[in-house]
């Protein structure tokens, strides 16, 4: 006899909830894209000096953090915008719930920016630094001095709290979504270090846009190459995870092995994004070509997309779409 | 728990939902909805009818589902303000002015109970603790024509929450989310 | 100065004890930031009984008040009927008072056509003062009983006075002849009693109860859903006979699709089973009933397997339900239904299903159908009434004997004059709270009908349809806004209840009493109302009943002591009917020239490509008369049409998509949602009627859902109780046009539309074929 669940009637119309959880958009999107690429930049950044044991080459990456503090701040703007009670944005700051990947999210955002400062500190120059006080209010000159003479002296903990700081970035948006198993298409412990590696990827990128040192270069490249490594197995292991799960993580599977995203994660997110960047790196250092800017973009490119995909997937598998 | 040692028994708030009496007419829906002001286009309690099977071998089931106050809740753990919080007989609730409206609660509900207010903060059902407080009842509970939802202490064993636990066969919905529902339908 | 180990982690220690403190424990701690448990604050400073009237169970109710408003109504639970719970549509009364589009003024007709919804706002004076004169006229030219009254809910008793005095008896509830008339003819010709409503049946008690159509559930009356409800609770379980698998079908031990229109062979196989292997209660038939060997005899070749080739249920199913129907006897009912104008023999199909409870023992027993008691409380002192007329219901000379009602729709086509020269025998309507053009079939007459008349005034509380056509529109406050007369009830245990103001009439609506009195006063007639005030006159009454009105208009109920209602109670059972026993046999329907005993015959074929069309309720509605409710509409908003899976399929149709239904006459229906389904029949279709308004006033259901009503155009009278057998249409069905869906709102409002957005977040939930 058949029993199969053929009809359901469900009675709640919950706008953002129903007929699929709908709560988070592109704001989020940014957010998570503009926050890995900002973790990838700090990782990056202070990964080069603490090799080099100098301070970068090319004037981008001695700006990078910077700038990643500037994009970071875009990016907690578009956080800021998604929220409905906007103006009790405070509450984030009266409380440390542990148990809480946002919280401790909250609580990290904030960290970067003492670590981001302190990183660029020991990455400007002499006469950087000085193009730096010279916007700053007189009063705040002394203590940026000083600042930058303690930085100086206390390189090497710097660098490893930027990069410490931006792996926490990196890592803990991925542990926010994948840390809820009510939303099947997310609820993958991969989910965490794939951002990471994904934000590296971005962050490495989007250096790469820009004018470089041509040593620095060749290292940004063979780390962004790492970095899509890592994401292309990290991707094959949190599908293969959630192909030979229980019914939940096999629904989430299905989005992917066939469903609705598909096509446009395989070709977008992988192929695009990943595997011909990656074809691509290893032609140029083969062949020596001229480097192109089609590489990053792609990866900019792929990065956003898996962000996208990941979110709308994940917002739309639940426990009650399982018949 | 036991009164053995003397210790003060926690109190353990839980509803259940009789599968075989509800007909589906959504009065609770609309009794709760008028007892919380809840806006229009919104509701914290819903019906969800499910078929099984192919005509004329057919069977149904009917749920009036709410929020399950889990007493592992999800939505308590991923708050990042302490809005959603355990308050008494382990109910979940909200405090409105705590809110920042992030909606994690609503992505880590597996019930999918909560929304957002058009004030600003995530609500949902609240088993009317302010009812309770008071020694009465949640308002879905006391509509219900067919008297099929029960609300009581499921930790006190003279209860009729904990007779039925006892006494019938019943389920909660996705167990797997490991959230230890308290919304529980006899079967 | 180099950071030291140490340095690094005195700094990082701090951070993280700076975020432990911050983590709220020290505001916790000083109970400065607590969770306070937030109150909605619905709760009522005054707390006012009274009962409800979204339909007509009459359920007490109490309306929390805060401030000028009222907040939430909840059930009494003094009333006996509610008993403290009440139905979605109970909860609902806050919509109805405060629905936006309420009649605010008296409104006099200014198009020359009746229909054309061309009105003016006038003075209550200038509107009785028509209403009275033209009352007046027609009773002056053409004899008071030409007047006739449409009237629907408790509040109609003030115009039924008013129509008594004026000398008129013509007053008519399309609730007969259009719902429960075959019914309680069918009983009354049995048991000598007619059900009424409230029907008095001891579902509580029952072990076995059977539904034929009857789909309580989604008919959502309080008090039989609540006792179905105990009675599962106790272990009693469900027989249900219906096309439909219903809530009460989802519930039941057995669910007998059948084949629409059939349900007299099922009856008849039954009965058969039933007398041939003995189980039937003896010692009840012999004491109370004749006719049993003209019944056995009746019955023979009506074997379950000629009931299977007419119904399609399983022979072998049609022996074990009987068995396990009969086997619970005398707590085995067989529920006498309540719509019961399906096919045109649904007075003969009443008689089965009379027949059937008498050979279960279920009248006057517990469990079954019991005997109900009133409290009765003085009237009101009134001079001696006129002899009444009648106008004549049955146009063409048909007689309908045991019709014991006006005919609703007799009276309709009694107002169309048979030829030009003709007087028709219907020169005015009075219409209560009844909207006939949604209630009566083949709305196109009553149109018709409209433009014929002197007079047409309506009294409602929304501007309904019938408004449309009237010439004067009173507009009445709703039931949270009005006294009541007590009215008497018959019930397991007597009582009254009240029906008081909760708050003030809004805009300038005025109670009924109100109105029935001054159009009295103005035609002579004042002494029928001799009282300042209706409530000062149930406060009379109470007083000379010997009840406290106070403590009455406390609690909303006045009981009264409980009498025997079942032979287990001690209840002595005897039948009015001309032998003093239930007649299984009928002798009257003999002499009639009807048949005594139910025959069955065999339904018509839909033509091809075509289904029946069924329509039933939905439990958060009132058909027509609350799909205006916004506060309803946030639930159910709109109806959709049911359609086999199979069907569909071959037919090409998807679940959720617009479609339109074209009857057998060619009429054609709104758009209306499909809902494929398994949950239904391939031969017909169903939805919930009440739907598709097109009154301009109506601003939240105008266009919303599809209206069956108007496929009703054909109707297959009953020749024993006169009324309209409705189901009786076929449709085919049409994916809909762009030109169908222009001004459609809903789910399925044309795409972009601002109708479609707002029909988007209301509607019966999302859901379907999966």
């Amino acid at each position: 006899m058949n029993t199969q669940l053929l009809e359901t009637v469900h009675g709640r119309s919950n706008h953002l909830v129903d007929p699929t959880l709908s709560i988070w958009g592109w704001q989020i999107v940014l957010y998570l894209f503009l926050g890995g690429l900002v973790a990838g930049i700090l990782v990056l950044a202070a990964g080069l000096q603490l090799k080099e044991g100098r301070r970068p080459l090319s004037a981008v990456l001695r700006w990078a953090p910077l700038s990643a503090l500037g994009l970071l701040s875009l990016g907690m703007f578009f956080l800021w915008l998604d929220l409905e009670h906007p103006f009790f944005a405070f509450r984030f700051y009266m409380l440390f719930h542990l148990t809480s990947p946002m919280s401790w999210g909250a609580w990290i955002l904030l960290l970067v920016y003492p670590a981001g400062i302190l990183l660029a500190l020991t990455s400007l120059t002499e006469g950087e630094r000085g193009l730096v006080s010279g916007r700053l209010p007189a009063s705040l000159r002394g203590g940026f001095s000083s600042l930058a003479a303690w930085a100086d002296a206390s390189r090497r903990p710097i660098l490893l709290t930027a990069a410490f700081s931006g792996v926490a970035l990196g890592l803990y948006t991925g542990l926010l979504l994948g840390t809820m198993p009510a939303r099947l298409a997310w609820n993958s412990a991969l989910l965490g270090p794939l951002f990471l590696a994904s934000g590296t990827s971005t962050g490495a990128a989007f250096l790469l846009l820009f004018a470089l040192d041509a040593g620095e270069r060749k290292t940004l490249m063979t780390w962004d190459a790492a970095a899509i490594g890592t994401e292309l197995a990290l991707i094959a292991l949190m599908v293969l995870g959630f192909a030979t799960g229980p019914e939940p993580a096999r629904f989430a599977a299905g989005l992917l092995l066939g469903g609705k995203y598909t096509a446009v994660f395989w070709s977008v997110v992988v192929v695009a994004g990943l595997l011909v960047p990656l074809g691509l790196e290893a032609i140029e250092a083969r062949r020596h070509l001229p480097f192109t800017l089609l590489i990053p973009l792609l990866v900019l490119a792929g990065g956003l997309a898996l962000r996208w995909i990941l979110l709308a997937a994940g917002q739309e598998s639940a426990f009650r779409l399982l018949s | 728990m036991s009164s053995v040692t003397g210790a003060k028994r926690q109190r353990r708030y839980a509803m259940t939902v009789d599968t075989r009496l509800c007909v589906g007419c959504k009065a609770c829906v609309l009794a709760c909805k008028a007892e919380n002001a809840v806006p229009d286009g919104l509701c914290r309690d819903w019906v969800v009818e499910e078929t099984r099977g192919e005509f004329p071998a057919l069977s149904m089931e009917i749920r009036s589902e709410r929020c399950n106050h889990c007493t592992e809740a999800p939505c308590v753990a991923n708050c990042p303000t302490g809005a959603s919080h355990v308050n008494e007989g382990g109910a979940v609730l909200v405090t409105h002015y705590k809110c920042s409206g992030c909606k994690a609660c609503i992505a880590a509900c597996p019930y999918e109970a909560r929304f957002v207010h058009p004030d600003g903060y995530v609500d949902k059902c609240t088993f009317c603790l302010h009812r309770v407080k008071k020694g009465g009842q949640p308002a879905c509970v006391s509509i219900c024509p067919t008297a099929t939802l029960t609300f009581g202490d499921a930790n006190d064993p003279a209860s009729a929450v904990s007779s039925q636990l006892a006494s019938r066969r019943s389920k909660v919905l996705h167990p797997e989310s490991g959230a230890d529902p308290n919304l529980h339908f006899l079967l | 100065m180099t950071t030291t180990r140490r340095d690094f982690i005195r700094i990082g220690g701090t951070g993280f004890g700076a975020a432990a403190v911050g983590t709220g424990i020290t505001t916790k701690w000083w109970g400065l930031d607590g969770d306070r448990v937030h109150d909605p604050g619905t709760e009522g400073d005054r707390v006012v009984p009274t009962f409800c009237e979204l339909c007509f169970w009459k359920c007490g109710v109490l309306a929390h008040v805060k401030g000028e408003r009222v907040t939430k109504i909840v059930g009494n639970p003094e009333h006996p009927l509610s008993r403290g719970r009440l139905c979605p549509r109970g909860t609902g009364g806050v919509g109805l008072l405060y629905d936006p589009d309420r009649l605010k003024k008296p409104l006099l007709r200014r198009s020359p056509k009746r229909g054309e919804q061309k009105f003016e706002e006038v003075s209550w004076k200038e509107a009785l003062d028509f209403t009275a004169s033209k009352m007046d006229d027609i009773r002056q030219k053409h004899g008071p009983e030409t007047l006739a009254l449409f009237s629907h809910g408790n509040g109609g008793s003030f115009f039924k006075t008013l129509m008594a005095a004026y000398g008129s008896s013509t007053i008519s509830a399309p609730s007969y002849a259009q719902c429960r008339g075959p019914r309680e003819v069918g009983f009354d010709l049995t048991f000598g009693s007619v059900l009424g409503s409230p029907e008095i049946l001891d579902i509580e008690n029952t072990r076995v109860l059977t539904l034929i159509g009857s789909h309580l559930g989604e008919n959502m009356h309080n008090t039989q859903v609540q006792d179905m409800a105990r009675m599962i609770g106790k272990g009693g379980e469900l027989v249900v006979v219906d096309p439909r698998f219903s809530i009460a079908a989802g519930k039941a031990r057995y669910w007998l699709p059948i084949k629409p229109g059939t349900d007299i062979a099922l009856l008849l196989a039954w009965i058969k089973v039933i007398l041939d292997e003995d189980l039937f209660d003896r010692e009840y038939v012999a004491k109370y009933a004749t006719g049993l060997d003209e019944l056995r005899k009746h019955v023979e070749g009506k074997t379950p397997e000629w009931a299977f080739t007419e119904t399609t249920i399983a022979p072998n199913v049609i022996v074990e339900t009987a068995r396990f129907i009969a086997g619970a006897r005398p707590a085995s009912l067989v529920h006498p239904g309540r719509h019961a104008v399906w096919y045109g023999d649904d007075t003969q199909r009443s008689r089965a299903i009379a027949i059937l409870d008498a050979l279960l023992g279920s009248w006057g027993r517990r469990g079954g159908i019991f005997v109900p008691s009133t409290l009765a409380v003085p009237k009101v002192h009134v001079p001696d009434y006129p002899a009444a007329k009648t106008a004549n219901d049955k146009p063409g000379g048909k007689a309908y004997p045991f019709a014991y009602e006006i005919l609703s729709d007799g009276l309709c086509n009694a107002s169309i004059p048979a030829s030009p020269s003709e007087n028709p025998a219907v020169r005015g309507w009075l219409v209560y709270g009844s909207n006939l053009p949604m209630t009566l079939p083949q709305p196109k007459v009553v149109v018709e009908a409209a433009q014929h008349l002197d007079l047409l005034c309506a009294i409602d509380v929304l501007p309904a349809e019938i408004t449309g056509f009237a010439d004067v529109v009173l507009p009445e406050c709703t039931y949270l806004e009005r006294w009541e007369d007590l009215g008497p009830f018959g019930w397991r245990e007597p009582f009254v209840a009240l029906r008081q103001p909760v708050v003030p009439p809004m805009f300038d609506s005025k109670p009924g009493w109100w109105m029935a009195k001054e159009l009295a006063n103005r035609l002579g007639l004042g002494d029928f109302f001799p009282y300042e005030d209706a409530g000062k006159m149930v406060e009379e009454r109470l007083k000379a009943g010997g009840h406290d009105p106070e403590k009455a208009k406390a609690k909303g109920v006045v009981l009264g002591k409980k009498v025997p209602v079942t032979t287990e109670d001690g209840l002595v059972l005897s039948f009015k009917t001309p032998s003093g026993k239930i007649e299984l046999y009928s002798q009257r329907l003999a002499a009639a020239g009807a048949d005594p005993l139910p025959n069955y015959t065999r339904p018509e074929e839909p033509p091809p490509g075509h289904f029946r069309l069924l329509f039933g309720r939905s439990p958060v509605h009132t058909f027509a008369r609350t799909t205006n409710n916004r506060f309803l509409g946030t639930v159910t908003s709109e109806n959709e049409l049911w359609l086999a899976a199979k069907a569909a399929k071959e037919q090409g149709l998807e679940n959720g998509e617009a479609v339109v239904l074209v009857n057998q006459d060619g009429v054609r229906s709104q758009p209306v949602r499909l809902k494929v389904t398994q949950r239904i029949r391939p031969d017909c279709v169903y939805t919930v009627h009440g739907f598709g308004h097109t009154s301009k006033g109506l601003r939240f259901a105008r266009n919303r859902g599809m209206d069956d009503q108007r496929l009703i155009t054909r109707v297959k009278i009953d020749p024993i109780a006169g009324t309209t057998g409705m189901s009786v249409n076929f449709v085919r069905i049409e994916k809909a046009e762009p030109a169908d869906l222009v001004g459609a709102v809903g789910s399925i409002a044309p795409a972009g539309s601002v109708a479609a957005a707002a029909g988007a977040a209301a509607g019966s939930g999302h859901g379907g074929e999966a």
